[in-house]
């Protein structure tokens, strides 16, 4: 029998960026917040020491800071006439635990949504025609304008680096033209670019494309936020994402936002507290709280006024589904919201080897590059192409991890004498040219409730079922021709060309950028959240994350993750507690 | 030495940083912070734990030969360069598998078992420890059968990287254990510790590093960012505080 505990205005489900976010936000509104973490407390100067950080072995590889599957996997399948397996062990996305969730082990690549994103199926429609009947895209809810002063609030946190190609509407040279108009410039200029991308800029601006310096939450230089909270120059160690900074140096909750929200009185943090479903009246018309359990096995009822769903999107859905809140999405009919229009990234990648020229692939950041923009989204003409979507080209210098980062020439076999060989000869002379794509929504992508295997806590696990479809590989394909026309045009000796064919594997990691299940949308009838990301089934649940995207544009998600969340913040603060009830009337 | 996170800390119970009365007897196990700053401790840290540099803790000696002929055919010594074995592979992966890594205490290993796609990923109801000892096994048996009684290490070079690439393309059938779900984990942990950082017990003297030019754990290379096309010659440094020179066992 949970025990019954004293009542919180706000409850938080998970402590990541939205988690610190919303508290943030709604304890200056004067309530009082109380986080649900089911992982431990974290900070720099204890767990990301600049002498353990850099150890390939433990956190890539051991996943310290990655969740652990022997408490809670998902089971997966590419079709509906598959059986779902567990994933069991980690392999094509890496979601976090603990204090700071995710973010912590981002590489801090932060982007904004072009405003055509925001309106997929109307703007791709009124363009191009109907879209094929299978693809399920919508539009948000929500625009790019309504956005904008959300994303600025989100860089300023943050201390983005970057240049505005887009101010008001007059294209600034040097940054990225194709951007959503911005009220002012990134907070700190872009970061000092190594060798490879300055070659990248130089040869896709010889192609006639746009390139400018990707925006980084790697700190170019020092930086004190709104908040005064103060973050370090990127000291370019090379161990961003799959690790913690140590130098305070990367935007995470612990460095941009728990300083200040750990002072406060009418904020509570409770770790190693596992929430197992969202609890609802009678009625079934709001939600009274949560039960969670402890690392002691005793549960525990904590009923709220509010609850915020902040955990990663798969337990966002998750929870969803097993607290039966609306209703789950069904393939064959098309109806039901949750679960619905799960989607991810798809990627590709050119390598390219020189002779005469040396890269020092462990001078990098996470978010250290040159990109272009010219096809991503909507940005070029798809007309005749065979698909809609797109993505950024970008020649990135993030790491030289050895373990994970040694490229090989086409052909070198994977082990041997010859492998060796290859690896010593190249390490210092490779560089990589990345596409990273969007994946629009498919009748048959969605996640459900695995009928056979059960979570640790007894729970019948989350399914995936998923796969790339041929919007998808004719995208990536188109973008992959464009990467490998910039590499041939760099001069190297050979490059290597990798694309995304077959299936989707959970196997090979990929992005930790999953998106889609509790879907923002204009109508309760084709998503589960209103533009505010609060639940048309109970208006005192809201829930945060990339399970708002309605299909996945050609960026890293989280700019946009935190610009939804102080929009969200921002309606509640000043609609939702004058008028407790439905922001938006279905 | 922690190693979860999860035993660290136990002293703060809740309510110890002050805080809301009212949500103060709520658990026994949840730690609670409320209103006290960043919860930091002085003399507190997470420091990696150093591997033996000799481990013997798993396999045994049968087994041991297999895996020192083995890694040194996926990572051969050269006329420059020493090979798998020579760096300590064999010791990281004895150490590996003994612990946490080898239970698979953080994959999900609840049944039922059937066999899946490729696309779904690792399905063996073996846990990596259990997967070397059964792989092991049945690759000897194989050996023992295909090259009349002779154990791998006792193959030709040539023979052995017939048995791996036979396990590598799925074409070697093993009994009870599938040869490349065995290979995949086997290369990938072989290279982890011949690249990874010495501490774990692998890349002694960080000569694996040293053959390619990455200088292992250094944390500021701002000096470098516009030194463009430029070979840099860092002496590489181990997160355990260590040059390869003052490694012991090292070959600085």
């Amino acid at each position: 029998m949970a025990k019954k505990l004293p009542k919180v205005d706000v409850l938080l489900v998970g402590f990541g960026w939205t988690g610190a976010i919303m508290a943030q936000e709604l304890t200056e509104a004067g309530l009082d917040v109380l986080a649900l973490e089911r992982g431990v407390w974290r900070d720099t100067s204890t767990e990301f020491g600049v002498t353990n950080v850099q150890d390939e072995v433990r956190y890539r590889y051991r996943s310290e800071l990655f969740e652990e599957l022997s408490r809670n996997s998902l089971t997966f399948r590419n079709d509906t006439s598959q059986t779902a397996l567990p994933m069991r062990k980690l392999g094509s996305f890496l979601p976090g635990t603990n204090v700071g969730g995710s973010g912590v082990h981002w590489n801090g690549q932060t982007w904004r949504f072009l405003p055509s994103d925001f309106k997929a199926r109307s703007h791709n429609e009124e363009r191009y025609g109907p879209l094929p009947e299978d693809m399920t895209v919508q539009d948000w809810g929500v625009t790019y304008e309504e956005l904008e002063p959300h994303y600025d609030t989100f860089e300023y946190l943050c201390g983005i680096s970057g240049r505005a190609g887009n101010l008001n509407g007059k294209i600034q040279d040097g940054g990225n033209p194709f951007e959503g108009p911005r009220a002012r410039d990134y907070p700190n200029p872009p970061m000092e670019m190594v060798y490879g991308p300055t070659l990248f800029a130089d040869a896709a601006a010889g192609l006639g494309h746009h390139p400018f310096p990707a925006p980084s939450a790697n700190m170019s230089q020092a930086y004190t936020n709104p908040l005064g909270v103060g973050l370090a120059p990127c000291s370019y160690c090379g161990f961003c994402e799959k690790f913690a900074c140590a130098n305070y140096s990367k935007a995470t909750a612990q460095t941009t936002l728990l300083p200040v929200l750990m002072q406060k009185k009418n904020f509570t943090l409770r770790t190693e507290s596992m929430v197992l479903r969202v609890l609802k009246d009678k009625a079934g018309e709001r939600a009274t709280g949560v039960e969670y359990v402890d690392t002691n096995g005793d549960t525990y009822e904590q009923p709220a006024d509010i609850v915020i769903l902040c955990a990663y999107i798969n337990h966002n859905a998750h929870l969803m589904l097993l607290s039966q809140i609306g209703q789950p999405y069904d393939p064959r009919t098309g109806e039901g919201t949750v679960g619905k229009n799960y989607a991810y990234q798809i990627t590709s990648g050119v390598t390219l080897f020189y002779d005469d020229k040396v890269f020092n692939p462990f001078v990098g950041a996470g978010a250290l590059g040159m990109a272009i923009d010219d096809f991503n989204g909507d940005n070029f003409d798809h007309s005749g192409l065979g698909f809609i979507g797109g993505g950024y080209i970008a020649q990135w210098q993030t790491n030289g991890r050895p373990i994970e980062s040694h490229p090989t020439p086409e052909g070198t076999p994977k082990w041997g004498a010859r492998w060796k060989k290859a690896v010593r000869d190249s390490y210092l002379h490779a560089i990589g040219i990345s596409t990273h794509g969007s994946v629009m929504s498919h009748r048959g992508n969605y996640l459900d409730l695995d009928p056979t295997y059960r979570d640790v806590y007894g729970r019948p696990m989350l399914r995936m079922t998923f796969d790339f479809t041929d919007n998808e590989h004719r995208m990536s394909d188109y973008l992959t021709d464009r990467a490998a026309e910039i590499a041939k045009a760099m001069n190297p000796r050979e490059i290597k060309v990798s694309r995304r064919t077959g299936h989707y594997s959970i196997v090979p990691y990929q992005t930790t950028h999953n998106t889609g299940g509790t879907i923002m949308g204009t109508n309760p009838r084709e998503s589960v959240l209103n533009k505010y990301l609060q639940s048309w089934d109970l208006p005192n649940l809201f829930v945060m994350g990339a399970g708002a995207f309605p299909q996945n544009a050609g960026y890293n998600p989280t700019g946009t993750v935190g610009a939804l969340a102080y929009h969200s913040a921002k309606a509640i603060r000043e609609q939702y507690l004058r008028s407790p009830g439905p922001l938006v009337q279905a | 030495m922690r190693k979860d996170g999860l035993d660290r800390r136990g002293f703060l119970k809740v309510g110890l940083l002050g805080g809301s009365a009212a949500l103060v007897p709520a658990t026994a196990e949840a730690r609670e912070y409320n209103g006290g700053g960043i919860p930091w401790q002085p003399g507190e840290a997470s420091p990696p734990t150093q591997a033996p540099l000799e481990s013997h803790q798993f396999f045994t000696v049968e087994e041991r030969r297999f895996v020192t002929a083995a890694v040194d055919r996926l990572i051969p010594p050269d006329d420059e360069w020493p090979g798998a074995s020579d760096l300590g592979v064999v010791d990281f992966l004895d150490d590996q598998l003994a612990g946490r890594f080898g239970r698979g205490d953080r994959w999900y290993m609840q049944g039922p078992w059937p066999k899946g796609e490729d696309t779904q990923g690792y399905q063996s109801r073996f846990a990596p420890a259990g997967l070397y000892r059964k792989a092991i096994q049945a690759i000897e048996s194989h050996c023992g059968k295909a090259y009349g009684g002779r154990t791998f290490a006792e193959l030709s070079g040539d023979q052995q990287d017939e048995v791996l690439t036979g396990l590598e393309k799925g074409d070697v059938e093993l009994e009870g254990v599938s040869g490349t779900t065995f290979f995949d984990l086997f290369l990938q942990n072989t290279i982890e510790g011949f690249f990874g950082d010495p501490v774990h017990g692998g890349n002694r003297g960080m000569v694996a590093w040293k053959m390619i030019g990455f200088p292992g754990a250094r944390y500021d290379y701002r000096p470098y960012v516009s030194r463009y096309n430029e070979k840099l010659d860092l002496e590489p440094v181990s997160v355990a505080g260590m040059t390869a020179a003052s490694i012991p066992g090292g070959r600085g």
